[in-house]
């Protein structure tokens, strides 16, 4: 069985500032396979926002083929993206990724009830993913009466309520103290073993990136660097499992 | 259903928000059902006062009569024509009058008057004749008596019961002459008429003209108002070329003109009225939609599709348009039937002048429920186009432009 998720080709993505182009991403060829946890990093400007929006549907490159689920997406149409990104991506922005007027469930149901869902399916995946991201007690609790960590936790819920094919994270946890940081990335490494769903997010933040499995690169648009992370990493990683 | 129910959990988002477009709407929806209420019942009772004062809403001469207003273009009073008028189910009753001019003495006075030739009992149906009486008693069919306006009586120094000499030209050409008691007086608020209208029998007006079974008009009095025009043209129909069938408008050129004119003032109010909720309504909308930009974006970048968030949008609207409108109406409803029942009065000249003319000097609202459907459905509408604005701008939205802060 094929477990390719995003396979882009030579995908560049060009600004006009001013006279200048600038190439936010520059001939990039990323790869990525079912379950993975990778993270993409890189200074501020580097392409990680440009990266993710291109694999996310949410833009186009100037070049380049991206294949998801067997289908180039670059071709299809601003609507069939819409489409598209429903059925296939989950997304988890850096903040305010909730309708204030629903509750956390209807927020959750909200992109099951956009896929049609049957009800009663609808009812156990999130009751599933509420017991998963240990929010239960605060299913019927808006947005406003929730945490940043607690919200991003529900975005996440929310993201792989759709069963996409990889959920896209950009920045997730800018805006969290380091606590609620660790928290969601329990979360979603638990999610990424419980259910094998492929996370790819990116960050700047060292102990963010320390809990990836896969380590992306940018700089200028290009990919430097490429790996797992390095022994330092892992032996923290593993303390933290411990404790 | 879920969507609905979004749209309503939307609309309480912002309270103040939806609490101005929805007062806006209602108090529009109350300003323009009132207006147009006022607008209907002070012309309807304008025109009720015109032509009950002597018109009749539709009159039926012989074709060429109003424009060549003299005896010899009187027509035959034919029991067949007033069968087939009124067998129009909105004709109410008919009164034929033959009308020419005489002159009238006394002593060593002589006036010009207006001799009207009427059927008693049913003039009085039409134009309230009974009611002017101010002095003696009304008319019966084969008196030798006349009714005299009250200023052409005074100028004469007439009172009930002394004699009057009638003279003037008959049917072709003939020679006119009589000699009649004053049975009573009628007074009129228009001095045009109280200054020379002089009334008497029909058979005894035919005897006078030796116009013997002839009549100059048909007087139609209907059942029902709103329908003057269609009834105008079915009668017209029925009797063919021969006669000239006139609704008041016809025979009234200047009030018709003078309520049309009025009616572009009201509806120039109106429009201003739907400006100022256009606005209302499209402000918040902006206001709305750029508070909601990220958020939008944020949806569709998920997966919405642009026709769902367009359906959630119009529902919004659709709801907001409609609580204000229903709430208008149910407030409107006892407003216009309070006005109707206690109108407004008139003050000032307007009022002289309108007592003058016999008028009552009041603004009386109309409860044609047409009034409160329309202008409900026009501010509906009004608020739905608004809508526009935020179909196009999510038709245009790029997703990732809208979640940039
Ligand atoms: N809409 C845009 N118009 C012009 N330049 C842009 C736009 N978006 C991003 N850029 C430029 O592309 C480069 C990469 O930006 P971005 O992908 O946001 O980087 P990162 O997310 O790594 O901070 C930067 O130089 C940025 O200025
Ligand atoms: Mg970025």
């Amino acid at each position: 069985m094929d477990n390719t998720v995003i396979d882009a080709h030579n995908i560049s993505k060009i600004y006009n500032q001013g006279t200048f182009p600038v190439y936010a991403v520059n001939n990039v060829h990323l790869h990525l396979e079912r379950g993975e946890f990778t993270a993409l990093v890189g200074p501020s400007g580097s392409g990680k926002t440009t990266l993710l929006n291109l694999i996310g549907g949410l833009d186009k490159p100037n070049q380049g083929s991206i294949i998801i689920n067997g289908q180039d997406i670059t071709k299809l149409s601003a609507n069939e993206l819409i489409d598209f990104r429903l059925h296939n991506i989950g997304f988890v922005f850096q903040s305010f990724n909730l309708v204030p007027v629903l509750t956390a469930r209807e927020n959750v149901e909200f992109i099951m009830q956009l896929q049609n869902k049957k009800k009663d399916e609808m009812q156990t995946r999130v009751m599933q993913l509420f017991k998963q991201i240990g929010l239960e007690d605060k299913m019927n609790n808006r947005p406003s009466q929730l945490s940043g960590g607690q919200q991003q936790r529900v975005a996440v819920a929310r993201a792989l309520a759709s069963k996409p094919q990889f959920v896209l994270a950009d920045e997730p946890t800018a805006n969290l103290d380091s606590l609620s940081a660790s928290n969601l990335l329990d979360i979603m490494a638990k999610l990424n073993a419980e259910e094998n769903m492929t996370f790819i997010f990116s960050t700047h933040d060292q102990r963010v990136i320390e809990r990836a499995r896969r380590v992306i690169t940018l700089v200028d648009g290009k990919i430097t660097n490429d790996s797992a992370p390095t022994k330092t990493t892992m032996e923290i990683q593993s303390a933290t499992l411990v404790k | 259903m879920w969507l609905a129910k979004m749209a309503w959990k939307n609309i309480w988002r912002n309270r103040n928000r939806t609490a101005i477009t929805m007062s806006a709407i209602f108090f529009a929806v109350i300003l323009s059902i009132l207006t147009s209420s006022l607008k209907d019942g002070v012309f309807n009772n304008l025109v009720k006062n015109v032509v009950g004062f002597y018109t009749g809403y539709v009159q039926i001469h012989k074709q060429g009569y109003w424009d060549e207003q003299v005896l010899d273009n009187c027509m035959e009073a034919s029991p067949k024509s007033i069968n087939q008028i009124l067998g129009h189910s909105n004709v109410a009753s008919i009164a034929s009058r033959l009308e020419s001019f005489g002159l009238i003495s006394s002593g060593d006075l002589t006036k010009g008057v207006m001799v009207v030739g009427i059927e008693p009992e049913k003039e009085n149906l039409i134009t309230s004749l009974k009611n002017r009486l101010v002095s003696g008693g009304y008319l019966l069919n084969e008196d030798r008596s006349v009714l005299l306006a009250k200023g052409l009586a005074d100028q004469l120094r007439l009172k009930v019961n002394d004699t009057i000499v009638l003279i003037g030209q008959g049917y072709h050409g003939s020679t006119a002459a009589g000699k009649y008691r004053v049975k009573g007086i009628v007074q009129f608020g228009s001095p045009d008429l109280n200054d020379k209208i002089l009334y008497m029998p029909l058979t005894t007006a035919q005897d006078f003209f030796s116009a013997y079974n002839m009549i100059t008009s048909y007087t139609i009095l209907l059942h029902n108002i709103n329908d003057l025009s269609s009834t105008a043209s079915e009668i017209r129909a029925s009797l063919g070329r021969e006669y000239e069938v006139m609704t008041w408008a016809d025979l009234l050129p200047n009030i018709k003109q003078h309520i049309a004119s009025d009616s572009n003032s009201m509806k120039f109010i109106q429009g201003i009225l739907y400006m100022l909720v256009c606005f209302g309504i499209l402000s918040t909308l902006l206001m709305m939609m750029i508070e909601r930009k990220y958020e939008m974006g944020m949806l569709v970048a998920i997966g919405m599709k642009k026709l769902q968030l367009i359906f959630l949008l119009v529902m919004e609207s659709l709801l907001t348009v409609l609580a204000g409108c229903f709430l208008g109406i149910m407030a409107s409803i006892p407003l216009v039937y309070y006005l109707n029942k206690n109108p407004l009065k008139m003050g000032g000249e307007t009022a002289r002048a309108y007592e003058r003319f016999g008028f009552e000097a009041i603004f009386p609202a109309s409860t044609d429920p047409g009034n409160f459907f329309n202008q409900g459905l026009i501010v509906i509408a009004f608020g739905l186009a608004m809508s526009l604005y935020p179909i196009y701008k999510v038709i245009r939205m790029n997703p990732l432009t809208a979640m940039k802060q």
